[in-house]
């Protein structure tokens, strides 16, 4: 900790200076020394004309500074984060430390296939656990994050059709109304035209309109299972059924995998390939913003269309990288081979897991939700009153009609010492509050959260004001972000420069 | 006992939970999976402790040969570089690290000030005007800056250099499948007589073999004909060179893995990208901000979210979401610690060895420098050896030689791509002298051997 600085006086009131305020000329790390002649070595032209104007500090500044700021940042490690469709569990600390094996970490991805044999092996006992878990037959462990897969997948749709003559007529994606932002973004990146559909009164997708804007021009379906509502689509496979015979394919976004670890295979229920979070179902930490790995597992049919290369093992049982399986690939859509770091936490994290161990993950996430929805839905209107999978959805319509909206609530709840829900999201619900506690949080800690919602429900009821100036207690209050989009101020320029 | 060993319930939590819900088991939840399809086996091993878990990857890991093992020239946009002790201390802490997006600034100016940092730095050192909090890594980041430039000048024809790394063209033409973009190859010095029509030129400098490239008529042609110019470049060199922000770059992009992030066979790394001014509003990805809060007190915020998916969805100028945060940390803290003088001894270093190098080898028979012009630290060995049997066989020798630049697709080109930075040492230098020596000219151990 830090004690409040004492008799300190800025112009502006600051919480910690930036690097460059803390300079003085002449101070300097001296973690690498030499290379003064390497200017002599280019070409005048070619020389850096004005001087590099990095900040110039010592090493023990550096560490305050960053400790100052790790003070004023929320994490996992340090309270519950019910983020609903980000899967805020614990990550176990083993998994940083085998992913920092030099033996691992210290390889660089254009090392020949002999000198990287346990990392290859690695990789393809992973794709293979992947593959069960989601009832797939193939899959490329490239994609950086969710969203690259998605993409990823967009591609490898169009390369289908493309392959069975048909890519010049099927140019629409349809995507429903409660579909992450990301699923939309990804079909327009690929040259898709999006068509949404709605959502029905139980929060499946509304079969009628799908079957409405199903036709000969249709790439495919974006499906998300659950949904971002905490929903299992009711009647997935005759959703899957119905794109299918449309001549469509059917893609499973699995951010919401954490809620269906052994308890049922997308592959099962007719979805033609998938993509798992592993930043958010394994328990790799999300680092402020990223980095995550977004594998994307495909049925056979779509198993030549992948990025390559794959790994695939030799009969003498060594490791090579290969591309022979994938003859129609869209080719890379990065360097290398993913984030590698990542899914080596991911695959210890499953190998401590088991199979059992997944199965109880998804079980008591499920419980977890459905217990938060129960103590709270007497007071927040459940969107949806069906049973949920790993989140549920609330909307604060009724407090904002009586003064206090969903972001006023998440503010009350960094008072109350939480993390808040993702707010406004999913769009269709008015007031959105999603609620995604996982599996990891003890009873106690589900407790005290429905306690503080439910008093922060009866503040609204009696007084709902004073949560317009919440949050109170936390480093900063709220922030102005009309001002900083209106005149957005993106960087530090040293005060000379305008 | 609990099957998963981070779970926190006890049966009685989980008794209780089920009695507040109504329901007698979880199966009374899951009634909306279809019941042919319930609680399938999946056939995957049983759990394993944690001191298992250590046991098992430490020998996968020991199956692995890692770059420290041996004499080791390999780079180009993953690059071995010294990675100061305070940097994984600092920007791995918990409080960093399991965060995710900061979509709530008042609990998260850790992350916010920090990014910030980093695009303060990176603008600094590109001298460009805005940098971005992120993106994958190189690759994605030089489509993104094409795609990015297809939608500020309403063209299609993407004009990329061969001398770009080949990964990142393989990636740029996976990108432009989908909104159906000509992507165009010629030769760096052909990129300017080829701007007409182009919606940018792709430059990269120093180029994937090393060599200096001069930017500002490649910019030049680009301004003339309505076209962006983008350069692709590395962090290290832009200490000693001039910057891209005044080579007349638009859009400016690269690999981060640099500057102090582990090469992690291959990820998770730092995609830079970097415009001026007037392009912000199409930059692809989360962008920080300053701004104060309700008593005046400055903080930062995540800003310009109408480009972005989650408000634009279809129209935003890219899907991505999860970017790489930490890495933008990371290089935050390195930066910091390296200062003005550490990272130009770095770069310097790799500079003043490679061209070392590249003289002792240059003076073997046969052997020669296969790029014509000066280089910065890495460049192209031509030999009279076929450039796969002189790599195959240093490699029997445990040298990691470095690239192949034929096989890799640089046209018009033979030999091995060598790298050199802060890490090279004396004895690898000798190491490479060496076996180049017996292998090409035949002489030396080998004959002595023989
Ligand atoms: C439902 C859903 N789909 C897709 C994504 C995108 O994944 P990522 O952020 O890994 O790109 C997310 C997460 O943010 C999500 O919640």
């Amino acid at each position: 900790m830090r004690l409040p600085a004492s008799g300190a006086t800025t112009a502006a009131p600051v919480l910690e200076p930036l690097l460059f305020e803390l300079e003085r000329e002449g101070r300097a790390g001296r973690h690498v020394r030499g290379g003064e002649n390497a200017d002599a070595l280019i070409p005048a032209g070619f020389r850096r004309g004005e001087p590099l104007r990095l900040p110039q500090v010592t090493e023990s500044q550096v560490v305050r500074h960053y400790m100052h700021l790790s003070e004023v940042n929320y994490s996992v490690d340090t309270g519950m984060y019910p983020l609903g469709s980000c899967t805020m569990k614990y990550n176990p600390k083993v998994n940083d430390r085998v992913a920092a094996l030099p033996g691992l970490a210290d390889l660089h991805p254009r090392q020949d296939d002999a000198s990287v044999q346990g990392a290859l092996a690695l990789l393809w006992e992973l794709e293979r656990m992947l593959v069960k878990i989601t009832g797939m037959d193939a899959a490329t462990l490239q994609p950086a994050a969710g969203a690259h897969a998605e993409f990823t997948a967009m591609l490898v749709f169009k390369a289908y059709h493309a392959w069975r003559g048909e890519g010049a007529t099927r140019r629409r994606m349809i995507v429903p109304d409660s579909a992450h932002g990301t699923n939309p973004a990804s079909a327009a990146m690929c040259g898709f035209e999006v068509t949404t559909v709605k959502s029905d009164a139980r929060g499946n997708i509304d079969l009628d309109a799908l079957t409405a804007a199903l036709g000969p021009d249709v790439v495919g379906l974006m499906l998300t299972n659950p949904n971002t509502l905490g929903l299992f689509e009711e009647r997935v496979r005759a959703v899957c059924d119905a794109v299918h015979a449309a001549g469509g394919l059917v893609y499973g976004d699995g951010a919401n995998m954490n809620a269906l670890l052994g308890l049922t295979r997308p592959g099962d229920l007719g979805l033609d390939c998938i993509h798992i979070n592993v930043h958010k179902t394994f328990s790799t930490p999300h680092g402020g913003g990223g980095p995550g790995a977004g594998p994307l597992c495909v049925k056979e049919r779509l198993r030549p269309f992948l990025p390559g290369p794959g790994v695939v093992r030799e009969a003498d049982g060594t490791f090579r990288r290969s591309s022979d399986d994938r003859p129609r690939s869209i080719g890379r859509v990065r360097s290398f081979f993913g984030s590698f770091g990542v899914l080596v936490r991911a695959y210890a994290y499953m190998r401590t897991l088991g199979e059992e161990g997944m199965v109880e993950t998804s079980e008591d996430a499920i419980l977890a939700a459905n217990y938060l929805a129960a103590r709270l839905k007497g007071r927040y209107a459940l969107a949806y009153d069906r049973p949920c999978m790993h989140e549920f959805v609330l909307s604060a319509a009724a407090q904002k009609k009586k003064g206090a909206a969903a972001l006023d609530i998440a503010k009350a709840l960094i008072d109350e010492g939480f993390h808040p829900s993702s707010v406004y999201f999913p769009l269709i619900v008015p007031e959105a509050m999603m609620i995604e506690p996982t599996e990891t949080e003890p009873k106690e800690t589900l407790d005290a959260f429905a306690d503080a919602l439910l008093r922060i429900a009866d503040r609204v009821e009696s007084d709902p004001a004073p949560l317009h100036d919440a949050p109170l207690t936390a480093p900063l209050r709220r922030l102005d972000e009309v001002t900083a989009a209106r005149h957005p101020v993106l960087r530090w320029k040293p005060p000379s420069r305008p | 006992m609990n099957r998963n060993p981070y779970s926190p319930h006890t049966e009685a939590d989980r008794r209780e939970m089920l009695a507040a819900i109504g329901v007698s088991s979880v199966d009374d939840l899951l009634g909306a999976i279809p019941a042919d399809a319930r609680r399938p086996a999946l056939g995957l091993p049983a759990g394993m402790s944690e001191a298992e878990v250590q046991s098992h990857l430490a020998s996968l890991a020991a199956r692995d040969r890692p770059a420290g093992a041996g004499p080791f020239f390999l780079g180009g946009p993953v690059q071995r570089r010294y990675i100061p002790a305070a940097v994984p201390a600092l920007a791995y802490r918990g409080e960093f690290l399991t965060a995710y997006t900061p979509y709530q600034p008042e609990i998260s100016q850790g992350t916010l000030q920090s990014v910030f940092e980093y695009q303060s730095l990176m603008s600094e050192l590109l001298a460009m005007d805005v940098v971005n909090s992120s993106m994958y890594e190189g690759a994605s980041a030089v489509a993104e800056a094409a795609l990015m430039a297809v939608r500020l000048t309403g063209r299609k024809r993407v004009v990329v250099a061969t001398e770009v790394y080949y990964q990142y063209r393989e990636t740029l033409r996976t990108y432009a499948r989908g909104p159906e973009l000509e992507i165009v190859e010629v030769a760096t010095r052909d990129l300017a007589p080829s701007a007409a029509g182009a919606a940018c030129l792709i430059v990269q400098h120093p180029d994937a073999l090393g060599t200096l490239v001069d930017v500002r008529p490649v910019a030049d042609a680009a301004h003339a004909a309505g076209a962006l110019c983008v350069q692709v470049t590395e962090p290290h060199a832009c200490a000693l060179l001039e910057p891209p922000g005044k080579l007349g770059a638009d859009i400016v992009v690269g690999e981060g893995q640099p500057l102090g992030i582990p090469m992690s066979f291959g990820g998770p790394y730092l995609g830079i990208i970097a415009c001026r001014d007037a392009l912000v509003r199409q930059l692809p990805g989360r962008i920080v901000g300053e701004t104060r809060d309700a008593n005046g007190t400055r903080g930062f915020v995540n800003t310009l979210q109408t480009r972005e998916q989650h408000i634009r969805r279809e129209k935003a100028t890219s899907n991505i979401c999860t970017n790489e945060a930490i890495a933008a940390i990371v290089a935050s803290v390195y930066l910091a610690l390296m200062g003005p003088r550490g990272l130009r001894a770095a770069a310097g270093l790799g500079v003043e060895r490679a061209h070392r190098l590249a003289e002792r080898l240059s003076a073997l028979e046969g052997c020669r420098i296969g790029d014509e012009g000066p280089f910065f630290d890495r460049f192209l060995l031509a030999t009279p050896l076929d450039e796969r049997t002189l790599h195959d066989a240093l490699e029997l020798d445990g040298i990691e030689a470095g690239g192949v630049a034929g096989a890799d697709g640089y046209p018009g080109r033979s030999g091995l791509v060598v790298q050199c930075t802060e890490m090279t040492t004396e004895a690898e230098m000798d190491a490479l002298v060496r076996g180049v020596t017996r292998i090409v000219t035949g002489s030396g151990e080998k004959a002595a051997a023989g």
